[in-house]
């Protein structure tokens, strides 16, 4: 009954999908890919994977519809036709390779089944390890941290690059208030003069925040971690920066503690694993941490989880300020 | 509830060719990353559906003997939703970049302009 009810929400993304691509209006087309990453999440929610879901929201419905927004502000919102395309040579072409794909999903393991090959060795291995080597709850953050750490740190240095390389591209944004008149004053002063935003926005931001926090500091236990915290607190203060103005989000906190954020997140995750170096175990081995290699396995994940929380929102609102400060052109 | 399994896998085959029709049909820029970020969906979603145990539960122990999801596919989804994004935000300032110089972001006026230079 609960697949049923998935494979609707996944068919209510085929139409939204397909809508997106049909509409020739930029921002009919953002908003609907924000409905679509809302659907993906409440997918992913069903299919139990509840952390994926939080991010998923936070990320997809929030941040990336802000981004794509801006990123519209300095540009056109409407697609001009293009008579040198060819949309029915596109479609046979992708039907082409549709076909054997769709032919394949006869072969597919049994979608929701106890036996498919994901529950073979792999899923049985945590379930049985992870209490005794390292006993959190969360099987997620205990693969993301601990048993799969080594991937994710890469991954915190791929979105510590993509910060820097959209600064390569767009230039830092000014430490101070200046600004010239041709910037789009709302991005500069918000909105704060539209009262039911600006009264909704006071109440909410608080509890966003703290509720990025909880998710912090509470994923060892029930869903969340430091992507999840740090994508949820930079939406709150991109909220606030929406409402009150950018100016005003960069006095509560400035580009330059951004930069040092994600720059000390990306060093305490490494540094942790260098302190395992050093201290005679593996790279990013933290049962060495402590005398008792569970609290060492406790110690580490909460470090290396505060360095990817601190990394994300950093980046995340760095990139957002780069584009919200862009002049139009 | 075998087919149910089928259609499910079904809507990612169509949901990534959708994806690859706005990338390669249209010109328009924002579009196209739009485009990409639904393909982009579209793997993310296959794999959290392989992970799924009917009558199980977020692999988040309560100590009783229940079945669980399988919580890898979701650690790999997780991690890559934040690095789509990241990715995602230097494709958007290049785009921007691009209007800035060209005063277009659909690409047949680029490669005109390109051609002109």
């Amino acid at each position: 009954m609960s697949l049923l009810f998935s494979v609707i929400l996944v068919s209510f993304l085929l139409v939204v999908a397909v809508a997106v691509v049909r509409t020739t209006n930029l921002f009919a087309a953002i908003m609907l890919f924000a409905i679509f990453s809302l659907l993906a999440a409440s997918y992913f929610f069903t299919l139990d994977a509840a952390d994926v879901a939080l991010t998923e929201a936070a990320v997809g419905a929030g941040i990336a519809t802000v981004l794509f927004l801006s990123a519209l502000a300095l540009t056109d919102d409407e697609e001009k036709p293009d008579p040198d395309r060819r949309p029915l040579l596109t479609f046979l072409v992708l039907a082409l390779m549709a076909a054997p794909l769709l032919y394949l999903g006869f072969w597919q393991p049994d979608f929701g089944g106890a036996t498919t090959p994901v529950q073979q060795h792999v899923t049985p291995w945590y379930l049985e390890t992870t209490p005794e080597a390292i006993d959190i709850p969360n099987l997620v953050t205990a693969v993301l941290a601990s048993f799969r750490g080594y991937d994710t740190l890469g991954e915190v240095f791929v979105i510590f690059t993509a910060g820097i390389g959209v600064y390569s591209v767009l230039g830092m944004p000014k430490r101070g208030g200046a600004h010239s008149a041709s910037s789009a004053a709302a991005w500069l002063y918000g909105i704060g003069h539209h009262a039911v935003p600006r009264v909704v926005a006071k109440i909410l931001i608080p509890f966003i925040v703290l509720f990025g926090l909880y998710v912090q500091f509470h994923g060892d236990f029930g869903p969340g971690g430091g992507f999840q915290a740090g994508a949820i607190v930079a939406s709150g203060i991109i909220l606030y920066a929406l409402i009150e103005g950018g100016n005003a989000a960069r006095a509560v906190l400035p580009v330059q503690a951004l930069l040092r954020m994600a720059v000390i997140g990306c060093l305490t995750y490494a540094g942790v694993g260098v302190a395992t170096l050093l201290m005679g175990g593996d790279f990013l081995d933290y049962s060495v941490l402590s005398a008792d290699p569970v609290a060492g396995q406790h110690l580490g994940i909460l470090l290396i989880e505060l360095g990817v929380g601190l990394t994300v929102t950093g980046i995340l609102l760095l990139i957002f300020h780069a584009f919200a400060q862009r002049e139009t052109h | 509830m075998a087919w149910l399994g089928i259609l499910n896998y079904w809507i990612f085959v169509l949901l990534l060719m959708t994806g690859m029709y706005a990338i390669v049909a249209k010109g328009n820029l924002i579009k196209k990353l739009i485009g990409l970020g639904i393909c982009q969906s579209a793997v993310f979603l296959l794999f959290i559906s392989m992970g799924k145990v009917v009558g199980g539960t977020a692999p988040i122990l309560d100590g009783s003997d229940r079945a669980y999801s399988s919580p890898l596919p979701q650690v790999l989804i997780l991690t890559a939703i934040v690095v789509g994004i990241s990715t995602m935000a230097l494709a958007l300032a290049v785009v921007v970049r691009i209007r800035e110089s060209f005063g277009s972001i659909e690409e047949a006026d680029v490669y005109g302009k390109e051609a002109e230079a």
